[in-house]
């Protein structure tokens, strides 16, 4: 028995205080309290805020880049517009696993992330190259062309281009590929539609879509920026609602509700998150429904061709959830009390393999990110999942296996942990 | 997880409940694990969409590809992928779920709904000498020109085959006790026919899509357990025939029992499920090559989408998606009148054709489907019900009084799934106990004693139903 005498009491004291204070104290599991399943959902509810914030941080940027472009449309100006858009997936996409478990996400999102869409709602579309869900009348309306669009014999006045207006027109005349919000329709105004299938290249917009007067290529420039306007404004208020909604120190949002309750119930949350985003959605529906398809109307960042990253970072997501850590984008490193830290206490042998796991996923989704960006011939997800391409598939099949086996241990550590029913009372989604 | 969890809580429960295992000849349900291991404890608006809950982690990937092709809509060809294009030109929904309606049941139109997740199925009377290849390999003689179901739907460029209209009669029944239900009774009307005049001989057998769940248990059950149960000339004297249907398998091209559909037409789910794709959606497969488009009505116009529209792979996706469906655990199976019920659904003949209990075989590469105890309430033969329910049109051994015992595992949470589920072939029956009163034929002794019953035997009969 260790008889040697520890200021314990001091150090816990301090060790507390700074994690309190300051959101980027390293935790370490040596100088504090063993972590307990309160802790633990309290540190969860510090983790989504981190990455709220960072969502937002990043979607002002876009906001403000775009805002940049219509003031002065030129290449240049789109192309900061672009590097902003794709800068701002990297810390939405780890949020996705906060979705699964927590309804009050789960309702939310489709505002921002809906997907697939049927672009045309929105804008010019080459009518050739473009499919859409049959009998969507909304899916060849082209709010930018009109002033006022017929959906499901409604006449709708879309002559001013407001955030409400294009929130409002999401899911018009009833078909939920009728999406006039979130990152995939900033997407489709920056990239346009990406007419090459299953070889390499994205959309091809040119900045002269923005552009004014005789300048204007494909008619409406005007109007296609204040849609831009209107829908990245509603990107950020969107955002900033969510941050409140996790900020502590208030006592009327989810995040004062989710600690306040029973700490199993968000244990329960946080691993059904982490389990169905890593087999129903991210393995299943975005990649392997895709691949066994050879659908690229599948692929998740179609326009962009940015696939691979919105697959890599909902790993990431995953990853974030289980070892409480979170490398935010201004680089600091937020950790602190984990369900690692949990399962370790019971089964040390199972947190060991876990945590393997996620490596591995995060190894086999970063070879695909690697092959996507890679300077010579690199291979998109949409190039990787085309017929008889062996080495595209080879690459996601490896990242589906791995998330498959990581979700059979995240059920164990449910198990483990005294977790009941994985099943959450809310979305009724599914692993 | 979730589901081993169920599994132990399902067995402390039957350590607890030792008695009355049978009760008038026939087995009482006392584990609420309804589908077996498999069985899963959720029982909201979502309870019939989750895997078997013994698969495994693989096979629940599968699961989910499968589910996702089973819930998106299928598009009008050419796209420039093959994954979901091919729709129509006829068709009455464009996707599984449009009729499978949460993976539950259908339901006739509201009033001003035109009609998706029902449709008629078309026929006109067949020779049997003449007629004896289609009858072998097809079951009826589909109607000349709009072929083997009415397609109220189709791609822009072409027309529909008509509107189905339904209009509503009511029908009193008067209980014993004075009670009087209020039932209703459907007529319909063919009308706008795009494609010439309908043959004045028409005979037309409504279908409401049924709920998707235990499908894979069911075809799990072995045929000689089916067998054993078939009586077609009432040997044993009970008034209860029970015929199992004999229908053509396109895989092996024999004539093999049929277990699946209205009138147990079809042999298997992945059969089941291609006719579905075939006739509901317009897009053919390997086993099903031509879908219910007739000649006359010229669609080789349109682009196809591929041949076959619905690959084999994705045809094996949703085949197993359609196998994997588990079955909702029973709730309140502790409730005096829950047990009252149960007695009472033996005590009166129900269990006679909805038979309680079957054991599962083993199944190749399903482990989570095989050597189960399921209690899906059904005998899976076709059984007289009776002229009120009769559509007078044969489909193999199926004559025009039959129809297949459905099963009614699930089915207290129908209408929590799809608020607008009915019951019975054609959903005509709004409730439980208007579906129980429809009965007639075979059936008519056992819903005599439901008319005598007093009206809380009545209510614990309900309840029980309720309860599965």
């Amino acid at each position: 028995m260790n008889t040697k005498l520890r200021p314990a009491p001091l150090a816990l004291t301090v060790a507390a205080l700074l994690t309190a204070g300051c959101a980027n104290t390293p935790w370490s599991s040596e100088k504090s309290e063993p972590a307990t399943k309160a802790s633990v959902v309290n540190h969860y509810a510090d983790l989504a805020h981190a990455n709220y914030e960072d969502a937002l941080i990043t979607a002002r940027a876009l906001d403000e880049a775009t805002d940049r472009l219509i003031a002065n449309p030129n290449e240049a100006n789109l192309a900061a517009a672009k590097k902003a858009w794709l800068a701002a997936r990297v810390p939405y996409q780890q949020t996705e696993v906060f979705r699964f478990g927590n309804a009050i996400v789960d309702d939310w999102e489709g505002q921002l992330n809906a997907w697939p869409l049927d672009e045309g709602l929105i804008d010019y579309v080459k009518a050739d190259g473009y499919q859409h869900e049959l009998g969507n009348a909304g899916a060849t309306a082209n709010i930018i062309a009109s002033n006022s669009i017929n959906v499901g014999g409604e006449t709708l006045d879309v002559s001013s281009l407001s955030p409400s207006l294009l929130a409002d027109l999401n899911e018009v005349g009833g078909s939920e590929a009728n999406v006039a919000t979130g990152y995939h329709a900033v997407e489709f105004l920056l990239w346009g539609q990406d007419l090459h299938g299953f070889e390499s290249g994205a959309g091809e917009r040119p900045a002269t879509d923005y552009a004014r007067g005789a300048d204007c290529t494909n008619g409406n420039c005007e109007r296609r920026g204040e849609f831009l306007d209107a829908v990245t404004d509603l990107l950020v208020s969107d955002l900033e609602w969510m941050v409140a909604q996790w900020a502590p120190g208030a006592s009327d949002n989810y995040r004062a509700q989710l600690t306040a309750a029973d700490a199993n119930q968000g244990v329960q949350k946080m691993l059904f998150g982490m389990g169905s985003l890593s087999l129903g959605e991210l393995a299943g529906e975005r990649m392997k429904v895709a691949l066994e398809a050879n659908s690229y109307e599948d692929e998740h960042d179609c326009f962009s061709d940015n696939t691979h990253n919105s697959h890599y970072y909902n790993g990431q997501g995953i990853q974030n959830v289980y070892t409480g850590t979170y490398r935010r984008v201004d680089g600091s490193l937020l950790s602190g009390p984990s369900l690692s830290d949990l399962v370790q206490q019971s089964n040390p042998e199972l947190d060991a393999r876990l945590n393997n796991q996620l490596d591995a996923s995060m190894e086999a989704l970063g070879l695909m990110k690697a092959r996507a960006e890679s300077r010579e011939n690199p291979m998109a997800f949409d190039t990787m999942i085309a017929p008889g391409n062996a080495e595209g598939t080879r690459i996601v099949n490896g990242a589906i296996m791995a998330l498959v086996a990581q979700t059979g241990s995240i059920e164990q550590a449910a198990r483990d942990l005294g977790i009941e029913a994985l099943s959450p009372d809310d979305a009724g989604h599914a692993f | 997880m979730m589901r081993q969890l169920a599994l132990l809580g399902a067995l402390a429960i039957a350590s607890a409940h030792v008695t009355a295992q049978t009760h008038a000849g026939y087995p009482i349900q006392t584990s609420p694990a309804t589908g077996g291991d498999g069985t899963v404890q959720q029982s909201d608006t979502n309870a019939y969409s989750l895997p078997q809950g013994n698969l495994s982690m693989t096979r629940r990937l599968d699961f989910s590809v499968g589910n996702s092709f089973f819930r998106n809509p299928w598009v009008e060809a050419p796209a420039s992928t093959d994954a979901r294009d091919g729709l129509g030109p006829l068709f009455n929904t464009n996707s599984c779920q449009g009729c499978h309606i949460k993976d539950g049941r259908g339901h006739p139109p509201g009033v001003d709904e035109p009609p998706v997740s029902l449709f008629l199925r078309l026929a006109v009377p067949a020779d049997a000498e003449r007629d004896a290849e289609i009858l072998r390999k097809h079951g009826f003689k589909p109607a000349p020109v709009y072929g083997s179901q009415l397609q109220t739907a189709a791609l822009p460029a072409a027309k529909p085959e008509a509107d189905l209209i339904i209009e509503w009669t009511p029908v009193k029944k008067t209980l014993a006790d004075g009670t009087v239900v209020a039932l209703r009774k459907p007529v319909y009307r063919i009308e706008n026919p795009n494609y010439g005049p309908l043959p004045d001989n028409l005979l037309v057998s409504p279908r409401v899509a049924p709920q998707m769940i235990g499908l894979g248990l069911l075809e799990a059950i072995p045929i000689d357990d089916l067998q054993a149960l078939h009586d077609p000339d009432d040997a044993d004297n009970n008034g209860i025939s029970g015929k199992l249907n004999q229908v053509w398998d396109l895989a092996t091209e024999q004539t093999l029992p049929g277990r699946f559909g209205w009138k147990a037409a079809e042999p298997d789910v992945h059969q089941q499920s291609m006719g579905a794709f075939a006739g509901d959606m317009g897009l053919t497969s390997s086993i099903k090559p031509t879908t219910d488009c007739m000649p006359e009505q010229n669609c080789e116009r349109f682009t196809h989408g591929g041949e076959p529209e619905v690959s084999d792979k994705v045809a094996n996706f949703v085949t197993f998606y359609a196998k994997s469906l588990a079955v909702p655990a029973r709730r309140n199976l502790e409730s005096d009148s829950v047990q009252q019920g149960a007695e009472l659904f033996n005590e009166i003949g129900c269990a006679g054709c909805h038979t309680p209990r079957h054991q599962t075989g083993q199944v190749a590469d399903r482990p989570d489907l095989s050597n189960q105890t399921i209690w899906p309430y059904t005998d899976l033969l076709l059984h007289d019900m009776g002229p009120a329910l009769a559509d007078g049109r044969d489909e193999f051994l199926a004559n025009g009084n039959e129809w297949r015992t459905p099963p009614l595992w699930g089915i207290g949470l129908a209408q929590l799934v799809n608020p607008q589920a009915g019951f019975l072939h054609d959903g005509r029956a709004r409730s439980l106990e208007e579906a129980v009163l429809w009965h007639g034929g075979e059936a008519q002794a056992a819903t005599e004693r439901y008319r005598q019953m007093s009206s809380e035997d009545r209510t614990a009969l309900i309840d029980f139903l309720n309860s599965l």
